[in-house]
C-alpha cells in the first residue's frame, strides 16, 4: 500500500494509507509504526498511530520533512518484514447488565439484532486496538460486523460513567474516566486503564488484542473495589 | 523542607517544563510551557539546564513566600517583573530573595502568560518523563494542577548559590503574521476558504487556555464535511469544526482528533501566538514546509545568541549606598 505524504506544521509530518475506518488500513499503520520503530531515523520525537495514518513527530532543528520523507520511503521500499513488538492480547471482563447498557436496546434496534445476540457478539469479537487517545489511555478498537456500522448518538451525554464500554462506526471504545461522550454504552469494564506510575501508562497500547469476557454484577463490584484499594493489577489479571 | 510557600495563587500558576513528548501513542498531551523561549531565558539566568521546570503565571501572577535560606529567582515573558518586599526588580533578570521575604507578581497584559524561574528547580517527582502540570488528567506538577493557596512548593537547594546576578537582552518573539504550513487537510476547504483564511483578521475569543484557542472570523467552508476519521494532531494544529471558526491548539492539545485541519501553526512562530490574549488580532500567512523549519534553525541560532548575551547585573549605587560603602571600607582598612 503506498502512502501518501502530508504536511502538519514544521514538527510533524502525516503517513496516510485513506480516509476511511478499514482493517487493512490500520494494519498498514501498524505496520509501518513498527518499521519505524526499529529503523530509529534521526530526530524522530515519537510516532503515533490512528485509523488510517501515522503521524511523525520530528525536532526540525534535527532532521526535516525532506529527509523524513525520503527516509520512510527507503523503508517502504526494502519491503522488509514487519519487525519490533507486535501487540499483547488482553482479556478485559465487562458487565453488560442493564444498569451499565442504557443504550443496549438502541443498538439492538439498529442493528436489527436481539439484545442478547448484541453483547454475544461484542463479547465473541476478536478487538485490535486502532487508537489511543480522546483521553488518556482510552482504546478505540476495531472491528465489529456491518451491522454495527452505527452513527453517534444524536445528542451526547454530557457524563459518561468510567469504565463505559461503548459502540459505533463498526469500533468499541472503553471510557477509563468519567467524560462527555456521544457513544451508544452497552457495558462496563472495571479494570483501571490508566496508571501515571506504570511503565507504560495505558493498558492497551495501539496493536495489541483485545477480547471480552462478560462477568456479572458481584463480580464487577469485586474488580472495582480490588482496583481501588490496589490489589487488582489489570497489567497481571488481563494478559491473555 | 525548604520551599516556596503559595499565598495567593494568582489566576492560574502551574509547573511547566519543556512538555512530555512519547506518550502521545498512549492519549497522554505534551503540555509544556505555553512560551518555552521565557522558560529557556528564565532557566538560563538563575544558572539552569534549559528544560527545568519553572512557574508558569496566566494573566495575574502569585504571591509567594520564601521558606528556604535563599533563592535567586528570575521572571520572563511579560514586563510585569516582580515585587519583592515593596521593592519592583524588573524582568529579564536574576535576584537573591532571602527567608521570609514575599514575592508577588501582579496582572499583566502584555503577554497572555510568563515564567518564574527558580535556581535548582522543583523537588517534585517527574510523572512520565516530564513535570508539566496537565491539569484536565489531574498529573504532573504539583498534585497534577494549577497552585493553590497554602501550598508549599518543595525546593531542591535551600540556599542560593553565590553566583553573581544576571540579566539578559529581551526576547524577540518576531512580528508580522503568523505563518501556517497547510495540510493535512486543506482539500476538505473550499478554495475560497483557504483564500479567506489568509486574508482575513481573526480575533482570539474569550475561550483561550493552555489547550487552544477559539477564533473569531471569516467563516471557513467545508467542502467534504466536518467529520474526518480521526488523525494525529500537532503542535498549533488549527481545526475548524462546523461552525466555521478556526481553533489553534496549544501546549494541552489533544492527541487525535476528528475535525479537519486546515494547517498548522509554525514552530517559530508558536511562542508568538501562544503569548497572545483574548481581543488580540492575529493575521495568518502561508509558508511551505521548507521555509518553516529554516526559520524554526534561525530563531534557534539567533536564541542561542541571546542566551551567550546574557551578562552581570551592574547596578548603579546611590550616593548613599557609595558613602555607606566607604565607610565599610574605612573601618575594614583601619
Amino acid at each position: 500500500m503506498t502512502p501518501k505524504f502530508l504536511a502538519a506544521g514544521d514538527a510533524a509530518l502525516v503517513v496516510e494509507y485513506g480516509e476511511i475506518i478499514d482493517a487493512a488500513l490500520i494494519d498498514a499503520v501498524q505496520q509501518l509504526d513498527r518499521r519505524l520503530a526499529a529503523a530509529g531515523l534521526n530526530g524522530v520525537v515519537e510516532t503515533v498511530p490512528s485509523f488510517r495514518s501515522l503521524m511523525v513527530h520530528y525536532d526540525p532543528l534535527a532532521t526535516s520533512s525532506a529527509e523524513l520523507i525520503a527516509a520512510i520511503e527507503a523503508l517502504d521500499a526494502g519491503a522488509a518484514a514487519a519487525s519490533g513488538e507486535v501487540g499483547r492480547r488482553w482479556v478485559l471482563p465487562v458487565c453488560y447488565d442493564a444498569q451499565f447498557a442504557p443504550d443496549l436496546s438502541d443498538v439492538a434496534t439498529a442493528t436489527g439484532l436481539a439484545a442478547d445476540a448484541v453483547t454475544a457478539t461484542h463479547a465473541a469479537n476478536e478487538f485490535t486496538v486502532a487508537v489511543v487517545g480522546f483521553l488518556p489511555g482510552c482504546p478505540f478498537m476495531a472491528e465489529l460486523p456491518a451491522a454495527f456500522d452505527l452513527s453517534r448518538r444524536t445528542t451526547p451525554r454530557t457524563r459518561v460513567p468510567a469504565g463505559s464500554v461503548a459502540v459505533a462506526q463498526k469500533l468499541s471504545v472503553i471510557y477509563p474516566t468519567e467524560s462527555p461522550g456521544g457513544w451508544h454504552l452497552i457495558g462496563n469494564c472495571p479494570v483501571p486503564l490508566f496508571d501515571a506510575r506504570w511503565d507504560r501508562p495505558a493498558l492497551l497500547a495501539p496493536a495489541d488484542a483485545v477480547r471480552f469476557k462478560p462477568i456479572d454484577a458481584a463480580e464487577h463490584a469485586r474488580i472495582l473495589a480490588a482496583a481501588r484499594d490496589g490489589s487488582y493489577d489489570p497489567r497481571r489479571e488481563c494478559t491473555a | 523542607m525548604s520551599g516556596l510557600r503559595v499565598d495567593r495563587p494568582g489566576l492560574s500558576t502551574s509547573v511547566q517544563d519543556l512538555g512530555r513528548p512519547g506518550q502521545q501513542r498512549y492519549g497522554v498531551p505534551v503540555s509544556g510551557a505555553l512560551d518555552p523561549l521565557a522558560l529557556r531565558l528564565a532557566n538560563a539566568l538563575v544558572g539552569n539546564p534549559p528544560g527545568m521546570a519553572a512557574l508558569e503565571i496566566l494573566a495575574l501572577g502569585p504571591t509567594l513566600t520564601v521558606e528556604a535560606d535563599a533563592i535567586r529567582v528570575a521572571l520572563v515573558g511579560s514586563d510585569v517583573g516582580l515585587r519583592i518586599d515593596g521593592q519592583d526588580i524588573p524582568a529579564g533578570r536574576s535576584v537573591t530573595v532571602l527567608r521570609g521575604t514575599k514575592i508577588s507578581i501582579g496582572g499583566f497584559t502584555d503577554a497572555a502568560s510568563c515564567i518564574l524561574a527558580i535556581e535548582g528547580g522543583f523537588d517534585l517527582a517527574p510523572v512520565m518523563g516530564s513535570r508539566s502540570t496537565y491539569a484536565r488528567g489531574g498529573f504532573g506538577g504539583f498534585e497534577g494542577r494549577a497552585l493553590r493557596v497554602g501550598d508549599l512548593l518543595p525546593l531542591v537547594l535551600a540556599n542560593a548559590t553565590m553566583a553573581p546576578e544576571r540579566k539578559a537582552p529581551p526576547i524577540d518573539y518576531g512580528s508580522g503574521p503568523i505563518r501556517v504550513v497547510l495540510g493535512p487537510q486543506d482539500s476538505w476547504f473550499e478554495p475560497g476558504s483557504i483564500e479567506r483564511f489568509f486574508a482575513e483578521p481573526y480575533t482570539i475569543t474569550v475561550e483561550a487556555d493552555r489547550m487552544g484557542m477559539r477564533l473569531d472570523g471569516a467563516k471557513l467552508d467545508h467542502a467534504k464535511g466536518f467529520n474526518i476519521v480521526s488523525d494525529g494532531i500537532a503542535p498549533g494544529h488549527i481545526q475548524v469544526p462546523g461552525t466555521g471558526q478556526p481553533i489553534v491548539l496549544l501546549a494541552d492539545r489533544q492527541t487525535v482528533g476528528g475535525y479537519p485541519k486546515i494547517g498548522a501553526v509554525i514552530g517559530a512562530d508558536l511562542p508568538r501566538l501562544g503569548r497572545m490574549r483574548p481581543g488580540d488580532t492575529i493575521r495568518f500567512a502561508r509558508i511551505e514546509v521548507a521555509d518553516a523549519e529554516a526559520a524554526r534553525r534561525a530563531q534557534a541560532a539567533a536564541f542561542a545568541k541571546l542566551v551567550q548575551a546574557i551578562g552581570p547585573v551592574i547596578v548603579v549605587p546611590t550616593t548613599e549606598q557609595l558613602l555607606q560603602a566607604n565607610l565599610i571600607d574605612g573601618v575594614v582598612s583601619a
